[in-house]
């Protein structure tokens, strides 16, 4: 069976002044698969993930989302498509200025012509599935980190989207919620087939979420494929990665001068 | 040439924030007007929000700052027209002076102060913790969402404080004048409104408009243009005071020379 393509990149090159952050990236991402781009800090997995959410546009090459081209689309139908995604945040994004229950409801209320009583209960089901029913009258500053990034992802998924793009949903939260969140990752993608896209440098839950694996170093793509093949990689830079090991091709010392020169300069 | 290079880049930069200002502007009277047609219009408990906060929470700064400033008038005045002997004319020295002048300069300053720092360190925190990338992300203009409701706020309450503000300062005159100076007070407040005509009240309120157009256009630019954490939020804030406080002056100064030059 042909598999349906929802994402596209096409040779993404973007700059950041004279830095190549990407450097032609070509990826398809099938329907309802849950997708994991991994890779060290820096090599542009977020570049590429807002990329794909249309809030950076490339210097060259074309992206494309649920078959439609973003580098081409007006404002307007950009939002028709934005209102089919989901975006988790890496720092949640909650607004500051609004309640738990608020923050959820926000697309809702902003995007459908729901009465209150319904938008409410939708608000109640969505925090139940992250387990923060009850939260509701809460503003987010009261909340600890983890609680705050399963309100983003409530809201992330408030408006029942087709795609979710998660940006490191389990970094630095403790391994249970950790755990809870890579299940729900797995959940929402199972019942709902939703297709999840989830940026992490976490190797514990790339291995117990990914159907497949991109591994990006230096803004390309190292390497695709589903776990076993990444875990099987002979690539020297995949393995070391995996691993997590100071020595290898990957060399964490980024300083280019001499360190003798420079001490005595 | 070093010199040179850092006057054109300057200019440079200067010229494409003022271009991008302008362009928020638009874009801001674009969703004020095509907004409600497309059915997507700003919440109205949004723009009460900010009208309580820029309006009513400005109220007693503003009254305080007028008040005394008409007392300052109302001394300055007398101390230079005791001289002819001339006391009365204390009272159209001070209502006038505030209704054309001090009143909405005064009160646009105190507005900046108050409501464009705190518009921009809003907006500012939000963009750094990538709240207004969430909104796009949402479908959510962060024009129609974020600038719409602070702009309409100030362009409605900032005339409301100034009128507030000409009755305090003139109040202010008033004591001074009544019990210092010892002038009939019935006669004092018929002087004070006998050479302050319609049109003196109603430049200055033209001008406060324009100031809220220049606090919420620069408080709001600031803020989406913030980046790199608490230290650029600061930056931003401060930039953003400093900035209004000198167009605020500008455009005093632009606009008072258009009535006074096209009246004659």
């Amino acid at each position: 069976m042909e598999k349906e393509v929802v994402i596209r990149a096409d040779d993404v090159v973007k700059k950041f002044g004279d830095r190549a952050v990407l450097n032609g990236i070509k990826l398809d991402i099938y329907k309802g698969e849950t997708f994991v781009i991994m890779g060290g800090s820096g090599c542009g997995k977020s570049t590429f993930l807002r990329h794909l959410i249309g809030a950076l546009k490339p210097d060259s090459g074309k992206v494309f989302l649920l078959g439609k081209d973003l580098t081409l689309l007006s404002e307007d139908d950009m939002d028709k498509i934005r209102k089919k995604i989901g975006m988790s945040y890496q720092s949640a994004a909650l607004f500051d200025s609004m309640t738990v229950g608020e923050n959820v409801s926000l697309p809702l209320r902003e995007h459908t012509k729901l009465d209150k009583s319904v938008i409410d209960i939708v608000v109640k089901m969505k925090l139940e599935m992250v387990g923060l029913r009850g939260f509701e009258d809460l503003m987010p500053s009261q909340l600890s980190g983890g609680m705050r990034k399963r309100v983003g992802l409530a809201r992330a998924i408030a408006m029942d989207p087709e795609i979710v793009f998660y940006d490191e949903p389990t970094a630095g939260l403790d391994p249970i919620v950790a755990g809870v969140i890579d299940k729900l990752i797995l959940d929402l993608s199972k019942k709902l087939s939703i297709t999840s896209i989830v940026v992490t440098h976490d190797m514990k839950s790339v291995f117990s979420i990914a159907d497949r694996v991109a591994m990006l170093y230096e803004g390309r793509v190292l390497e695709v494929g589903s776990p076993e093949t990444i875990k099987n990689s002979k690539n020297p830079i995949v393995q070391q990665f995996i691993a997590g090991s100071p020595d290898g091709p990957v060399k964490f010392f980024q300083q280019k001068d001499d360190y003798l020169e420079h001490l005595i300069k | 040439m070093n010199y040179l290079e850092k006057l054109g880049s300057v200019i440079l930069t200067t010229s494409r924030q003022i271009v991008e200002v302008l362009a928020l502007f638009f874009e801001t009277l674009y969703w004020l007007i095509f907004g409600p047609l497309k059915n997507k219009f700003v919440k109205s408990e949004s723009i009460f929000y900010q009208m309580v906060f820029a309006g009513a929470g400005s109220l007693i700064i503003a009254a305080f700052v007028a008040f005394f400033t008409g007392i300052v008038i109302a001394m300055q005045s007398a101390y230079q027209l005791a001289r002819f002997g001339a006391n009365i004319y204390v009272a159209p020295m001070v209502s006038v002076g505030l209704a054309r002048e001090l009143g909405p300069v005064l009160t646009a300053l105190v507005v900046a102060g108050r409501v464009g720092a705190a518009i921009t360190a809003e907006i500012g925190s939000m963009k750094v913790t990538e709240q207004v990338e969430a909104l796009e992300t949402m479908a959510l203009n962060p024009i129609r969402f974020l600038v719409v409701p602070r702009f309409l706020a100030l362009v409605v309450m900032l005339p409301c404080l100034v009128i507030f503000a000409d009755m305090l300062g003139i109040l202010g005159g008033f004591l001074v004048g009544v019990f210092s100076l010892h002038l009939d007070p019935y006669r004092y407040l018929t002087f004070s409104f006998k050479f302050m005509e319609w049109k003196d009240v109603w430049t200055g309120l033209i001008k406060s408009v324009a100031f809220a157009v220049v606090i919420s256009m620069i408080g709001c630019y600031m803020g989406l243009k913030t980046k790199g954490g608490a230290e650029g939020v600061g930056k931003a804030t401060t930039l953003s005071v400093v900035t209004s406080f000198i167009l605020i002056i500008l455009f005093d100064c632009i606009i008072t020379g258009i009535f006074y030059f096209t009246q004659k």
